[in-house]
C-alpha cells in the first residue's frame, strides 16, 4: 500500500513536466498510476496491514489499514480518478498551460485521497484528510484570476479545516482514552471514557467535510473548479470522506450518545433541503451540486444509523452515488464544452443532436433515481429496509427518505429535461461533436452502474464483512427482495417524484426554502475576523521605524525595570571597580566617543566615533584574556571602517533633517532608560552567576578530541560548527545581497566579468603600473609599498588560518587579514589594481568556500561520523615531515575563503562599482554642459 | 561572581548611545547606533563569564583561564555584524541613489490599514464577502 502512495506522489510531480513534454496526452500515462491501483484493489481483498515506523519518539507509524469500507474506498477514488484523467485529456484544449498544474494538484489529490483511506493511524488520517481539503482548495481556485473562484476556494478551506481541527481534538481525546492511536486496536477495545465529546467533534469534522447542513454552502460555491475537478473530489471522492469516516467509525462511536440523533438528523436535512434547492437551480452543474449535496444526506442517514442492514445499504450507496454522480458531472462538462453553456433555460433539443450522451446521462439519472436493476435501486431499497421495522423515529425518517428520494426523482428528471429536452420558443443550441474519447469516460461510468446493480448479489458478498462488524441481523442487498414494503416505496418514490416534476415544468418557479444556513454567520464572522484584523494592525503596526523600535524598547524598559524592582531579584552584595586600572582609561574612551557619536551630526565624525568605541572594545578584550575577540574585533573594525568611508564618500556630508525638539527628547529619556536599565540587569545578572560554567571542562577535550589548544577555535569548528555554517551563510547571502543591490543592470554584472577577464597580461610585471591609466592619478609610492607588502599580508592570513588551532588567529581572522590585503591594494590603485590582485568572481570564491566548508562536513557523515565531525590525522610527508591536524581545519578553510569572498565582494561592489558610477555620472554631466554650450557658441 | 563597575557602565552608555541613534531615521546612522548596541550587548555577554588568562591550553594553569564560552558566542556575533553592516550600508547608499536620501520611511502598506481603520472599513480583500448578498 506504502508503494501505491509512493507512486501516486511521484506521479503527481512529474505531472507538470510529463504535461509540458508530451502534451495533454500525457495524461494517458498518468491514469496508468490511479488505474494500476484500481486493478491492484481488485486482486487483493481486504483486510491487509502494512506498519512502517515514522517518527518513533512520537509513537507514530505510517500504520496502513485496508478494511472492507476502505477497500471500497479505495476501488472508487482509484478508478474514478483513472477515468476522470482519461476524460481531462478532451476537456482542456490542446496547449493549455494550466493543465500541467492541473494535473498535478489532481495527483496530489488522489495520493492524498488514496492515503486518507487506507491510514490506520488516526493523526495519519488527519494529515491526509488536511492535505485534501488543501489540494482541493488548489483545485476550486484553479481559475484564480476569478474573484468568485478565489473567495469559493477560501469559503471551502475554512469550512473544512475548521472542521478538520474539530475532528484533530476528537481524535486527540479518543487516542489519549484509549492510550493508542491506531484505529484497528481502538475499535477492538471497549469505547474510551468521555468519548461523547470526541464523538460530537469527530462528527462536526465529517459532517463539514461531506457538506452536511448547516455547512453544505460550501459545496454549490465550490462548483468554481474545472468541471472535471468537480466530478472527481466534490461529486466522487472528496465528498465522500466525511460519510466515510463516518462509517469507518460508526461501528464504535454510534455507543457514544449523540452519535446517531446528530448524525440522522442532520443527513435528513440536508437530503431536503439539497433536493429542494436543486429544485430551484437553472445552472445545470449547481443543480448536480446541490443533488450531491442532497444525496450526502442520505448517505450520512444510512451511516449515521449505524445499523447492519442500513450500514450495508450506504455503502452500496456511496458506490452507487460515486458511478452516477460523476458520470452525470462528465457529461455537463461534454455540454459546457461543446454547447457554450450550462444554462438549461438556453440548452434546448440536446436529445435530438446527441442521443448517445443522453441515453448516459439517462441511465446515470435512472440510477440516481433508483430504478431497477441499477446500483441506485439496490442501495435505497435495502436503506429503506433498514427502516422498515422500527418505532416511531424510525417511521419518521423513512417518511423522510421517501420525501427526499421523491425530489431526487424530480430533479433528475428535471436535470435530464434542462440538458436534453426541447423546449418550445427556445432556439436549438449550436453543438459542437464531441469525440468518442471524451464522451467514454462518461459512458463506461454509467454503465457501471448498471454492472454494479446487476452484480448485487456479488456487491452483497464483497461488502457484508463490513455490515458484520455492527452486529445482529440484517438483508441482504439484492434485487429483487419479494412484494414489500421496500419495493412499494421504491415505487411510490418514482411516482411521486415524476408527478412532483410534471406539475412543476408547467407550473409557477419552485419556492424558496428559508431554512437558515450557516453561510451567513459564516460571512459575518469571516467579516468581524477581517475588521477586527484591520483594527489591531492599524492599533499597532504605525509604518514608523522609530514607532515600533520605541514600542519594543519601552517594553523592554518596563519589564526589565519591573522585574528588577518588583521580581525579588538577588541584588549581587558587592561591586569591583575594575580588573586592571587600564580598564577604566579605555573605558572612559569608549563612553566619551560613544557619547559624542549620538550627538554628532556629520557623518564621518560619527562613524570615525563609532570606530573608535570598537577599538577600545576589542582593548577590553585583550583585557578580559580574550585574544581571539580582540583580533576579530579589530579586523572588523577596521573593514568596517574602510567600508563606511567607501560609501559616505558619495552621501550628504550631514545626517539628513533632526528630528523635532520634543520627540529628541522622548528619544532621550528612552535611550538613557534603556541604558539604565540594561546596566543594572548586567549588574543582576553577573552577580547571579554561581555554578561552575559548563566551560571549565572544555580544556581538555580541546586537546584530546579538538585537537587544537586554543579552546575558542577549536570549539568554532567543532562544538559550534552547526552555528559556524549558519554564519558563513548569512555571511553569504550578505555579499550576495550587496552586490544585486549596487549592480542594479544584470549588464553591469556581466561587464564586471568581461573587466575581470582583461588584467594585465601576466609577463612576470606585478611591479608594473605604467599600462594602468587610472594609476597616474593615485600615488606611486603608495602603489608600489601595496604590492610589497600584499603577497607578505597574504602568507600571514594564512599563517593566521593554519595556526589557529594552537594559537589566536582562525579562518575569520585569516579571511579578514586577506582581505585587508586586497582592501590595501585597491585603497592604493583603484579598480583595476583590486582585479590584478584578484583576478577571480567573489561569487566563485563565495561558492567555492560554501563546497569546501559543507563538503567537510559531509566527508564526515560518509566516513560514518556526525555531520561535521572532526577527527584527527596524523601522517608523514616527505620533506614537509610529520604532520597532525584535525580535518575542521578543512572547515577552516571554507570559513577563510567566505570571509575574503565578502570582503572581495564589498571592494568590487561598494569600492570599485560606485567609482565607475561616479565617473559615468559625471561624464554624463560633462558632456551636457558642453551640448548646453554649443548653441551658443 | 562580583560584578565589575567600568564594565556596567560602559554596557549602559552603549546601550543609550546606540538606542538614541537607532530611533532615528537616516539609515546610516540606524546603522552606527546597531553597531553600538553590538558592541554593548558583546560586552553583555562577554561580563558573563570571569577574566583571566587567554582560553590556550599550555599558556597558563587552566583554574585562571578565562571564561571561553561567552568568547565563542562573541565571535559568531562579531562576524554576522560585519555582514550585517555590509548590506545595511549598501541599502542605504542604494536609498540614497534611488531617491537623493537614506531615510527609512512610513511603511505605505501600514499607512494604508491605519486609514482603513479610521475609516472602520474591512481591508478589502475580494475572498471575503462583506455584504451578505443572497
Amino acid at each position: 500500500m506504502l508503494a501505491v502512495l509512493v507512486l501516486h506522489a511521484v506521479a503527481a510531480l512529474l505531472a507538470p513536466f510529463l504535461v509540458r513534454g508530451l502534451g495533454n496526452r500525457a495524461l494517458y500515462l498518468l491514469a496508468l498510476v490511479p488505474g494500476g491501483t484500481f486493478v491492484w484493489a481488485l486482486l487483493h481483498r481486504a483486510p491487509m496491514s502494512e506498519t512502517y515506523p515514522w517518527v518513533p519518539h512520537l509513537g507514530m507509524d505510517l500504520a496502513l489499514h485496508l478494511g472492507t469500507l476502505s477497500w471500497l474506498m479505495l476501488l472508487v477514488v482509484s478508478g474514478i480518478g483513472a477515468v476522470v484523467l482519461v476524460y481531462c485529456v478532451r476537456y482542456f484544449d490542446r496547449g493549455d498551460e494550466s493543465l500541467g498544474r492541473f494535473a498535478g494538484v489532481f495527483l496530489g489529490f488522489a495520493t492524498a485521497m488514496t492515503g486518507l483511506v487506507v491510514s490506520d493511524d488516526l493523526l495519519l488520517l488527519y494529515v491526509f484528510w488536511e492535505l485534501t481539503t488543501v489540494f482541493s482548495y488548489l483545485l476550486i481556485g484553479h481559475k484564480g484570476q476569478q474573484a468568485a473562484g478565489r473567495r469559493a476556494a477560501m469559503q471551502a478551506l475554512v469550512v473544512t479545516t475548521a472542521g478538520g481541527l474539530a475532528m484533530l481534538v476528537g481524535f486527540v481525546m479518543l487516542g489519549h482514552g484509549a492510550g493508542t492511536y491506531r484505529w484497528s486496536e481502538i475499535a477492538a477495545g471497549p469505547l474510551p471514557e468521555g468519548s461523547a465529546v470526541a464523538a460530537v467533534l469527530i462528527l462536526a469534522g465529517a459532517l463539514s467535510k461531506s457538506a452536511i447542513w448547516p455547512f453544505s454552502f460550501w459545496l454549490p460555491a465550490a462548483m468554481a473548479a474545472p468541471t472535471p475537478a468537480s466530478a472527481y473530489l466534490h461529486a466522487a471522492s472528496m465528498v465522500k470522506a466525511g460519510v466515510f469516516l463516518l462509517g469507518l467509525m460508526g461501528p464504535l462511536l454510534a455507543q457514544a450518545a449523540p452519535w446517531r440523533p446528530v448524525a440522522v438528523v442532520a443527513g435528513v436535512v440536508t437530503l431536503l433541503l439539497g433536493g429542494w434547492a436543486a429544485m430551484r437551480q437553472n445552472d445545470i452543474k449547481l443543480l448536480l451540486a446541490y443533488g450531491t449535496v442532497s444525496q450526502l444526506g442520505l448517505l450520512t442517514v444510512a451511516f449515521g444509523a449505524a445499523g447492519r442492514t442500513a450500514a450495508l445499504a450506504g455503502a452500496a450507496l456511496l458506490l452507487a452515488h460515486a458511478l452516477f454522480k460523476a458520470a452525470l458531472f462528465l457529461v455537463v462538462g461534454i455540454i459546457d464544452r461543446r454547447a457554450g453553456t450550462r444554462d438549461l433555460r438556453e440548452l434546448s433539443g440536446l436529445a435530438r443532436r446527441t442521443p448517445v450522451l443522453a441515453a448516459i446521462a439517462g441511465l446515470a439519472v435512472a440510477s440516481m433515481a433508483g430504478v431497477p436493476p441499477l446500483a441506485g435501486f439496490v442501495g435505497k431499497e435495502s436503506l429503506f429496509a433498514a427502516f422498515e421495522h422500527g418505532g416511531t423515529t424510525d417511521r419518521l425518517v423513512l417518511i423522510a427518505l421517501v420525501a427526499g428520494s421523491a425530489l431526487t426523482v424530480a430533479y433528475g428528471l428535471r436535470f435530464l429535461w434542462g440538458a436534453f429536452a426541447v423546449k418550445p420558443g427556445v432556439p436549438e443550441v449550436a453543438w459542437k461533436k464531441p469525440g468518442r474519447a471524451f464522451v467514454a469516460p462518461a459512458g463506461l461510468l454509467s454503465v457501471a452502474g448498471l454492472a454494479a446493480g446487476l452484480g448485487a448479489s456479488w456487491l452483497d458478498r464483497v461488502l457484508t464483512p463490513y455490515g458484520e462488524m455492527f452486529g445482529g441481523e440484517g438483508e441482504h442487498l439484492a434485487l429483487w427482495h419479494g412484494f414489500g414494503l421496500p419495493l412499494l416505496l421504491s415505487a411510490a418514490v418514482l411516482a411521486i417524484g415524476g408527478i412532483v416534476f410534471a406539475t412543476q415544468l408547467h407550473g409557477r418557479p419552485w419556492p424558496r426554502q428559508r431554512i437558515p444556513q450557516a453561510e451567513s454567520v459564516y460571512m459575518r464572522l469571516m467579516s468581524a475576523v477581517d475588521r477586527a484584523a484591520v483594527e489591531v494592525t492599524g492599533a499597532t503596526q504605525r509604518g514608523s521605524l522609530p514607532f515600533s523600535l520605541g514600542i519594543i524598547l519601552v517594553v523592554l524598559v518596563i519589564l526589565g525595570s519591573s522585574t528588577l524592582l518588583l521580581g525579588g531579584v538577588n541584588w549581587p552584595a558587592g561591586i569591583r571597580l575594575w580588573d586592571t586600572p587600564l580598564q577604566l582609561v579605555v573605558g572612559v574612551a569608549v563612553v566619551a566617543s560613544a557619547l559624542v557619536a549620538a550627538r554628532s551630526r556629520r557623518r564621518l565624525t560619527a562613524m570615525i566615533l563609532v570606530g573608535v568605541c570598537g577599538y577600545g572594545i576589542a582593548v577590553l578584550f585583550v583585557l578580559h584574556g580574550a585574544p581571539d575577540l580582540a583580533l576579530t574585533q579589530f579586523l572588523v573594525e577596521t573593514v568596517t571602517i574602510v567600508m563606511f568611508v567607501l560609501v559616505l564618500r558619495r552621501l550628504p556630508i550631514r545626517f539628513s533633517a533632526r528630528p523635532l525638539r520634543g520627540s529628541r527628547m522622548i528619544r532621550n529619556v528612552l535611550a538613557v532608560a534603556t541604558g539604565l536599565v540594561t546596566s543594572a540587569m548586567a549588574y543582576v545578572a553577573v552577580g547571579g552567576r554561581t555554578a561552575t560554567p559548563i566551560s571549565a571542562d572544555f580544556a581538555e577535550p580541546a586537546v584530546s578530541y579538538g585537537g587544537g589548544h586554543n579552546i575558542v577555535n577549536v570549539a568554532l569548528v567543532d562544538i559550534r560548527a552547526w552555528d559556524t555554517m549558519g554564519e558563513i551563510s548569512v555571511l553569504v547571502v550578505a555579499a550576495t545581497g550587496v552586490a544585486s543591490l549596487i549592480f542594479r543592470r544584470s549588464g553591469a554584472l556581466q561587464r564586471r566579468r568581461a573587466e575581470q577577464g582583461t588584467q594585465p597580461a601576466r609577463t612576470g610585471s606585478w611591479m608594473r603600473a605604467a599600462d594602468n591609466p587610472e594609476a597616474r592619478r593615485q600615488s606611486i609610492i603608495l602603489q608600489v609599498v601595496a604590492r610589497l607588502l600584499f603577497h607578505t599580508i597574504v602568507l600571514f592570513s594564512l599563517y593566521l588560518l593554519f595556526s589557529g588551532h594552537n594559537a589566536p588567529g582562525g579562518g575569520f581572522a585569516g579571511g579578514l587579514v586577506a582581505g585587508l590585503a586586497l582592501t590595501t591594494r585597491y585603497l592604493a590603485g583603484g579598480r583595476r589594481e583590486l582585479n590584478a590582485a584578484a583576478p577571480v568572481d567573489a561569487g566563485l570564491l563565495l561558492g567555492a568556500g560554501l563546497l569546501v566548508a559543507v563538503g567537510t562536513g559531509a566527508v564526515a557523515m560518509v566516513a560514518g561520523g556526525q555531520v561535521l565531525q572532526s577527527a584527527l590525522l596524523d601522517f608523514h610527508l616527505p620533506v614537509v615531515g610529520h604532520l597532525h591536524f584535525a580535518t575542521s581545519a578543512f572547515f577552516d578553510v571554507g570559513v577563510y575563503l567566505i570571509v575574503v569572498a565578502l570582503v572581495l565582494e564589498i571592494l568590487r561592489s561598494l569600492g570599485a562599482e560606485l567609482d565607475r558610477q561616479h565617473d559615468a555620472a559625471t561624464r554624463e554631466e560633462k558632456r551636457a554642459l558642453e551640448k548646453q554650450k554649443e548653441p551658443v557658441g | 561572581m562580583t560584578p565589575n563597575l567600568v564594565y556596567i557602565v560602559v554596557i549602559g552608555v552603549l546601550f543609550a548611545a546606540g538606542v538614541s541613534m537607532v530611533l532615528e531615521r537616516s539609515l546610516t546612522r540606524v546603522l552606527m547606533g546597531m553597531i553600538l548596541l553590538g558592541n554593548g550587548v558583546n560586552l553583555l555577554i562577554l561580563l558573563g563569564g570571569k577574566a583571566g588568562t587567554p582560553p590556550i591550553v599550555g599558556l597558563g594553569p587552566d583554574e585562571e583561564m578565562a571564561d571561553p564560552l561567552p568568547q565563542i558566542m562573541i565571535l559568531t556575533a562579531i562576524v554576522i555584524t560585519l555582514g550585517m553592516t555590509a548590506f545595511l550600508l549598501a541599502l542605504a547608499y542604494r536609498s540614497w541613489a534611488m531617491s537623493g536620501h537614506d531615510e527609512v520611511q512610513d511603511d505605505v502598506e501600514d499607512r494604508r490599514i491605519m486609514q482603513l481603520a479610521e475609516r472602520d472599513q474591512g481591508s478589502g480583500i475580494d475572498d471575503v464577502d462583506h455584504g451578505v448578498n443572497r
